[in-house]
């Protein structure tokens, strides 16, 4: 066995997970408006190609992408385009965005599937293609167009490829779910991924507290065809293992640069639900409508896995969870450590929603946060090496230059630091204000340099052409003190 | 009041400042168990006074400066720094020497910086630098080790002569009261005479001085506890000792007739004071791992150099003023490579 690595720091904690892995995956009832924000995914949203009153079918295209990075989006159910304007969409913004609104028609009925007889005689680029235009993102959470992690650019050769079945937050076990019943049609996802990256070898990683996921996908495995060609790897349970960079360092010891990308030491990484979504889109030709969530937390009597339609409000996977939210729970999309507040029940599940957490067993908070006292626990548990204590103290005084010295932007907002601190400071929130408010001044700085430019350029027009006007003033002047001269001697001669 | 944080992450632990404080406390008790049996109950005498008057000042502190009372006053800082101080302090030294002290290291050294977390500077350290500079007779007013000492100091005695300065035996305090080991090896081989004569001196025992010794082996226990329970880490206490004793180590063997031997080092006056609870106050000591190393290494090294050149018998105090100066320096220039970074 291959000597696993390690990052510095991270947390051991207490996952949660059972709570909602005592049930099988369930299907919630089909909701009766399912809203589609156009941009579920990292890049450029997707453009409508449908318009209001249309007839949409089950897997249906509704709106194609827009530019390289960007997917297409499909109507997860049948019924008619009610409407297609701004409505707030999940995000921790509270912004809202583009949205088409689908009223289903209960049928459910399907659109012409197309799918591959047999992938082994498709390109890679035709897989990517494909993979595309079913609308696939990353489904752990981040939501990047998964094509483009399957496109190793001409400088780049894919040396190993690596399938995130960690799931190191605690709460979340969507992925431990899809992997305990559905670890056939991840692996048939995987075969495709390979053939696609064209990767040496290929790793499946499982943090050890989920053994029926582990022991689920090596059984399956023993009798594909991709025995022996897929290696599983059990890492330690400690959180944030399943960060990318992270994994990365426990799997093959060795560090993405700074600033690049995992492509840069011949990783790519792909989630496990990615997989399976993969094989769906290319073995039954079914675009991406829904994904597992998980539905748990303190408040949520019926806890579990649910597959849910995209557009499905979350309120009625909340209900069907038997759930009490109310406004003092705040509903959190996402996990306890990097999950963000939702304004209401209302808003869509998208293709970035991995769980919906009411309810999280805390400590009750303290009433305000103490001064730093320089213990230097957030240092030692940050996975990235910072000095948290010194970055606070710098976004703190807004001392953002010396933040970014002190390698603000290499902070994953994994919130460790935050977890540990004595003196409850929001850590993480002084560094994600820090992140935006360098960005917005170096735009500011882009944007006034730019104007500078434009006004020395526009003085020195408005200084040529002055010197241009007085030249020709100058010529005109001269010229008619020529011409009358001339007619002076013309006088003077009659 | 709102029960659900609003801001990720959700969970957190549940190690507070509090906790941090309660804990070092607890460590001390065997040190404070330890000075009072070896010199007298005067220490206890010293920490009532020194905790009550630092809860005072720190509470008139905050109200001038317009901060909430109840978090500050219950986080056990000014408590810490009370007691670290009254420990380090003569155990029969007259009670203004205490309010002296206290006044000035929560008012000049805590609050005037900014209050918990802000000051640069121990602030036990500063007020026993500023009282062993201004008051250097009642300073060095240490009981010899009591089984030497003829005269029992019960309780009341100690009321008494830390109140009125009056011993009720019609003797002047300067008569009970002696130099201590690490003044007689500096005088004594200040005179030419080596470590090994000196410490045949009944003040001298196996390892150090007699009590010193076993105070110093008691705080270390209550050191080893606090390691246990992380509340500090290994760094700072094992940098400082590893520097005092490499230092005194090589002066040793290049000239054991005139230098003292790690072991008396080590054992002697506020060395494991120093090393588990002065110089491992988060706030003013380097917070890189590197540079906790470094802190502590500089501390060692600067206590012997105090010690055994400088103008004071302990140079633990001095030692850490110094070194505290030098932590922004120190933090800056031991960054650790972040992931990803250039080898």
């Amino acid at each position: 066995m291959r000597q696993l690595g390690s990052f510095p720091g991270g947390l051991v904690l207490d996952g949660q997970k059972s709570r909602s892995t005592q049930q099988p995956i369930r299907s919630v009832p089909l909701s009766k408006v399912l809203t589609l924000p156009l941009q579920q995914h990292i890049g450029a949203a997707a453009v409508p190609i449908v318009k209001v009153g249309d007839k949409v079918l089950k897997g249906q295209q509704i709106a194609k992408a827009e530019g390289h990075v960007s997917v297409c989006l499909h109507a997860p159910s049948s019924g008619h385009i009610t409407a297609i304007d701004e409505r707030p969409i999940p995000h921790p913004s509270g912004l809202s965005a583009l949205c088409i609104t689908i009223e289903t028609d209960g049928k459910e009925q399907w659109t012409e599937l197309t799918p591959i007889e047999d992938y082994k005689n498709s390109s890679d680029h035709e897989l990517r293609q494909l993979i595309r235009d079913a609308g696939i993102v990353g489904l752990g959470g981040a939501g990047f167009p998964s094509f483009i992690k399957l496109n190793p650019s001409v400088h780049h050769h894919v040396d190993t490829l690596i399938l995130n079945g960690v799931e190191c937050e605690p709460y979340i076990s969507c992925d431990d779910m899809l992997m305990r019943e559905r670890a056939q049609g991840i692996l048939d996802g995987i075969a495709i991924m390979r053939q696609a990256t064209k990767a040496n070898r290929c790793i499946i990683a499982i943090e050890d507290n989920k053994p029926i996921a582990i022991n689920a996908m090596q059984t399956s495995l023993s009798t594909h065809t991709e025995n022996g060609k897929i290696d599983i790897i059990v890492v330690p349970t400690r959180y944030p293992a399943g960060s990318e960079k992270q994994l990365i360092e426990v799997i093959t010891n060795k560090q993405v640069p700074n600033g690049g990308l995992p492509i840069d030491i011949g990783i790519v990484m792909h989630n496990v639900g990615t997989a399976y979504a993969i094989a769906r889109a290319i073995n039954y030709g079914e675009p991406l409508i829904s994904r597992i969530v998980t539905i748990t937390g303190n408040e949520v009597k019926n806890a579990g896995n649910l597959e849910v339609l995209f557009g499905t409000p979350i309120k009625d996977c909340l209900t069907f969870c038997e759930t009490q939210w109310q406004i003092a729970n705040p509903i959190i999309q996402g996990g306890p450590m990097m999950g963000y507040p939702l304004a209401n029940a209302d808003l869509p599940i998208t293709k970035t929603a991995n769980c919906i957490l009411v309810g999280v067993e805390q400590a009750a908070p303290a009433e305000q946060a103490m001064p730093c006292i320089r213990c230097g626990d957030c240092a030692t548990a940050c996975p990235v090496s910072l000095l948290p204590q010194q970055l606070y103290w710098h976004a703190k005084a807004k001392d953002l230059d010396k933040a970014v010295d002190y390698n603000l932007f290499d902070c994953i907002e994994c919130g460790c630091c935050n977890y540990v601190c004595p003196s409850e400071i929001p850590l993480v929130q002084y560094f994600k204000f820090a992140k935006t408010e360098t960005m917005n001044q170096q735009q500011e700085r882009q944007k006034s340099d730019a104007a500078r430019v434009r006004h020395d350029n526009r003085q020195t027009r408005q200084e040529m052409e002055k010197q241009e006007k007085a030249l020709r003033q100058q010529q005109r002047k001269a010229a008619l003190a020529a011409s009358q001269t001339a007619k002076q001697a013309e006088e003077d001669k009659t | 009041m709102a029960l659900f944080k609003l801001t990720p992450p959700y969970l957190s632990g549940t190690n507070r400042i509090t906790d941090h404080m309660v804990q070092l406390l607890l460590a001390l008790l065997p040190a404070i168990i330890a000075l009072t049996i070896f010199f007298g109950p005067g220490v206890l005498i010293n920490i009532v006074l020194a905790v009550v008057l630092a809860l005072v000042t720190e509470a008139m502190m905050l109200k001038c400066r317009h901060r909430p009372l109840k978090p500050f006053l219950t986080d056990g800082s000014a408590i810490v720094t009370a007691v670290l101080l009254a420990i380090a302090l003569p155990p029969l030294s007259p009670w203004w020497l205490t309010a002296v002290g206290i006044i000035f290291a929560i008012v000049f050294a805590k609050h005037l910086y900014g209050g918990l977390g802000y000051n640069p500077f121990n602030p036990a350290m500063v007020a026993y630098v500023l009282l062993l500079i201004s008051f250097p007779v009642e300073m060095t007013r240490w009981l010899p080790f009591a089984e030497l000492n003829n005269i029992d100091i019960t309780f009341t005695t100690a009321v008494q002569i830390i109140f009125t300065e009056q011993s009720p035996y019609q003797l002047a305090v300067d008569a009970i009261s002696g130099a201590t080991p690490l003044d007689i090896m500096k005088t004594q081989t200040g005179l030419q005479q080596t470590p090994e004569i000196i410490q045949q001196n009944s003040a001298f025992g196996l390892l150090a001085g007699q009590g010193w010794q076993w105070v110093n082996i008691w705080v270390a226990i209550g050191g080893l506890f606090l390691l246990y329970r992380k509340v500090i880490n290994w760094h700072i206490p094992t940098a400082m000792l590893a520097g005092l004793a490499t230092v005194s180590l090589v002066t040793w063997l290049i000239s054991p007739a005139t230098t003292a031997s790690p072991l008396f080092h080590l054992f002697s006056g506020g060395t494991m004071l120093g090393a588990f609870f002065i110089a491992t106050d988060p706030v003013t000591a380097a917070t890189t791992l590197k540079g906790r190393l470094i802190y502590g290494a500089g501390i060692g090294l600067l206590t012997y150099i105090i010690r055994v050149w400088g103008g004071y018998p302990d140079g633990i105090a001095f030692a850490v003023l110094l070194m505290n100066m030098l932590v922004p320096l120190i933090d800056d220039v031991t960054q650790p490579r972040v992931y990803g970074a250039k080898r």
